[in-house]
């Protein structure tokens, strides 16, 4: 029988399991590199570290971001979460032939505004037109280079059972935001896109922790997602407490709606810590006081191998990674 | 959240569960059957399962509506969504319902114009606006979603829009439930009757799985104190040797149903002679198709489909999982070769499908749990 595996879907783009074999199939054993192995957001060369990452959204404008801000928090986010403080970005502009430039502009300006708001500059650029019908209007691509945060570097072996798993703030926000921003729901609710640095967060985490394992931005396949990322390859397991996961009350609604589940939705602006659990508590004291307030522990690192989730209820229950891009559902 | 966290209250939860366990522990094992798709997706997604005493076994019924859509249909709508100006809408969880060689989804990766929309009149809304090419809305879901199909080919006629119309794979709840339940080789002890196909259609027509099957129904809600309530009502009529349809979601379902959205699916649709189902098989009078003096909406007798009957995959055994004999992971392909990624049966593909929601929520931790308990 045939399988959907003969051509990209979006399923490949949504962060979940079908973008893992892609790259586990497609990229890792053509481009063999160590580095790419690791399979981390942002990678150390020496005392630099770089990431790379590409932004395709629409609209282009959304309540609480554009796009062209959002290419510089996800490409700083993702230095962050390694540990690192970007300082400088290059950017590749796919434009698709008629495009406003007017409109292009505006998502540029947002660009500047954000590079300068982080302290990062955008050292090289490059454009690319292509024919009507082959893009869908502006694709971002961008490299990020940064400079060390601290000594300290994330450590997959040193996450433990007994671990507390945090988040620096609700969850969710952005992917309702776009999908609200997109308008062919008709929906009129007041969701905010969470894009913004995460640095000064982390910044702080790591002064006041010693021990924070690892990091990660919970974007694509959301919290749910990295949170198996994290423990499974290190072949552990984790609870994830429902009740303690920051959710704003206008997100849970819209979710609820959509039939979507806001554990698999996009942050853009937040990240996952896997921190000893004696320090769970100043974990988000130290996030809080940047962020004025929002970080939870919301599980802990078991020895099993699968993540459960501890329902408001009592039960519990799996909880797997994305499989293929969440579609809403007849009813 | 008003209106919803009243209904997921853990205090209250705790005290259905305790009762539960009281009236249970008075019982046999018992097998009760979920009629609704929406009904196992919830049972699994609030943990509702982890928390129930071991005796008490839920059973997964033909309430799914994706689950239920035979290869053919699906071929049919491939083969109409891969021609020259033709746009076909649909629900979101369709498009991963694999057809005999491919889903929606590979068409839509190979060209073809396929939109998910939440609404037909959203497709109605893209003929319009669209004039050019052929909109197909591709209409499935039981009762519950037939009145929106409905109203939306009612509008294209009110607005006379030519290039609008509905590949129409609806079919109707009863005639599923009475398949199962002549099923030789099932055994059930009471049903969670299906919440939101009873805002439609009532709950009237289920009095005969009291009547001739003497089992109880209790017509219930989706969230978890919902659920809770439901199961302990049937639980208590088992307990009192009492088999009456009963009405547990009363805030939503009125006893006689809507009668508006009754006689909107009588003026647009009627009863088809006989109907495939995945895994039950060629149902009589179990579907609906487009009248005839709305056949120009009617996608069917508008455009020329293969219409191929397609045999159900051999390693599948949707139909045993559907009828509540097997469970998902009794199935000889359930986690190997069947995945929501790659699902060979319905089951596996939308949320609410029994082997889907085993699959993602760990559905056989509980098999193993209640087996060394």
């Amino acid at each position: 029988m045939s399988r959907a595996d003969d051509r990209i879907t979006s399923a490949h783009g949504a962060g979940g399991r079908a973008t893992a074999r892609l790259i586990d199939e497609v990229f890792r054993p053509r481009l063999a590199s160590t580095h790419l192995d690791a399979g981390a957001d942002g990678v150390w060369l020496g005392d630099r570290a770089v990431s790379a990452d590409a932004f395709v959204v629409t609209p282009w404008n959304f309540p609480g971001g554009a796009l062209g801000s959002l290419a510089v928090h996800g490409s700083v986010n993702d230095l962050a979460v390694v540990g690192a403080r970007a300082r400088h970005l290059t950017a590749t502009f796919v434009l698709e032939e008629g495009i406003a430039i007017d409109a292009l502009a505006e998502q540029v300006e947002a660009m500047g505004d954000a590079a300068r708001r982080c302290g990062v500059e955008v050292v090289a650029a490059d454009t690319k037109v292509v024919e009507r019908g082959h893009g869908d209007g502006l694709f971002v691509s961008v490299t990020a280079i940064g400079d060390p945060i601290s000594a300290w570097r994330p450590d997959h072996t040193a996450i433990s059972a007994g671990d507390a798993i945090v988040v620096s703030g609700p969850v969710a926000d952005h992917g309702v935001a776009v999908m609200v921003a997109r308008g062919d729901l008709s929906l009129s609710v007041d969701v905010r896109s969470d894009s913004a640095p995460v640095v000064e967060q982390v910044e702080a985490l790591l002064a006041d922790v010693p021990t924070v394992r690892v990091l990660r931005d919970p974007t694509r396949g959301g919290l749910a997602t990295v949170v198996n990322e994290l423990v499974v390859r290190q072949g552990l397991g984790a609870v994830v407490r429902e009740a303690a996961v920051p959710i704003r009350a206008s997100v849970r609604a819209t979710c609820e709606l959509l039939g979507l589940d806001p554990l698999y939705v996009a942050c853009e602006g937040r990240f996952v810590a896997v921190v000893a659990a004696a320090q769970a508590a100043a974990a988000v004291a130290a996030i809080d006081r940047i962020s004025g307030g929002g970080a939870a522990v919301i599980g802990d690192v078991t020895a099993g191998d699968v993540v459960e989730l501890e329902t408001h209820l009592g039960g519990r229950r799996r909880l797997d990674v994305l499989v293929g891009d969440p579609l809403p559902r007849i009813c | 959240m008003k209106f919803l966290d009243e209904y997921r209250d853990a205090d209250t939860g705790r005290a259905v569960l305790a009762e539960i366990a009281r009236v249970a522990a008075r019982l046999p094992s018992v097998k009760i059957m979920e009629v609704c798709g929406g009904h196992t997706h919830a049972l699994h997604r609030f943990g509702v399962l982890d928390l129930l005493p071991a005796n008490v076994e839920m059973v997964h019924g033909p309430g799914c509506p994706v689950c239920v859509v035979p290869m053919g249909r699906i071929d049919d709508a491939i083969d109409l969504a891969a021609r020259d100006g033709v746009t076909m809408c649909c629900y979101g969880d369709l498009l991963r319902v694999p057809g005999n060689r491919r889903n929606l989804l590979d068409a839509r990766a190979a060209g073809a114009d396929v939109r998910i929309v939440y609404s037909p009149l959203d497709a109605l809304a893209i003929a319009v606006a669209e004039p050019d090419r052929e909109v197909v809305f591709l209409g499935i879901g039981f009762e519950t979603t037939a009145p929106a199909t409905a109203l939306t080919v009612l509008e294209a006629q009110r607005q006379d829009v030519a290039n609008f119309s509905v590949l129409c794979d609806h079919v109707l709840i009863v005639p599923g439930l009475r398949a199962i339940l002549s099923s030789p080789d099932v055994r059930l002890d009471g049903f969670l009757g299906p919440g939101h196909v009873s805002t439609v259609i009532g709950c009237a027509p289920f009095q005969f799985v009291a009547d001739e099957y003497e089992l109880p129904l209790v017509v219930s809600g989706f969230e978890p104190l919902d659920l809770l309530e439901g199961l302990l009502m049937v639980l208590r009529q088992i307990a009192e040797g009492r088999h009456e349809v009963e009405n547990q979601y009363r805030r939503i379902v009125p006893d006689d149903g809507n009668p508006v959205a009754m006689r909107t699916i009588a003026s647009v649709f009627e009863l088809r002679d006989h109907f495939e189902w995945r895994g039950l098989g060629t149902l009589a009078h179990s579907a609906l198709a487009i009248r005839e003096d709305l056949a120009r909406f009617d996608a069917e007798r508008r455009f020329d489909l293969p219409g191929v009957r397609i045999a159900d995959p051999r390693a599948c055994q949707c139909g045993e999982v559907l009828k509540g004999v097997l469970r998902p992971w009794e199935c000889k392909v359930f986690g190997t070769a069947c995945t929501p990624e790659t699902p060979i049966g319905t089951c596996m593909v939308s949320s609410e499908g029994a082997c889907a929601a085993a699959f993602t929520y760990g559905g056989k931790r509980r098999e193993v749990a209640v087996r060394t308990s």
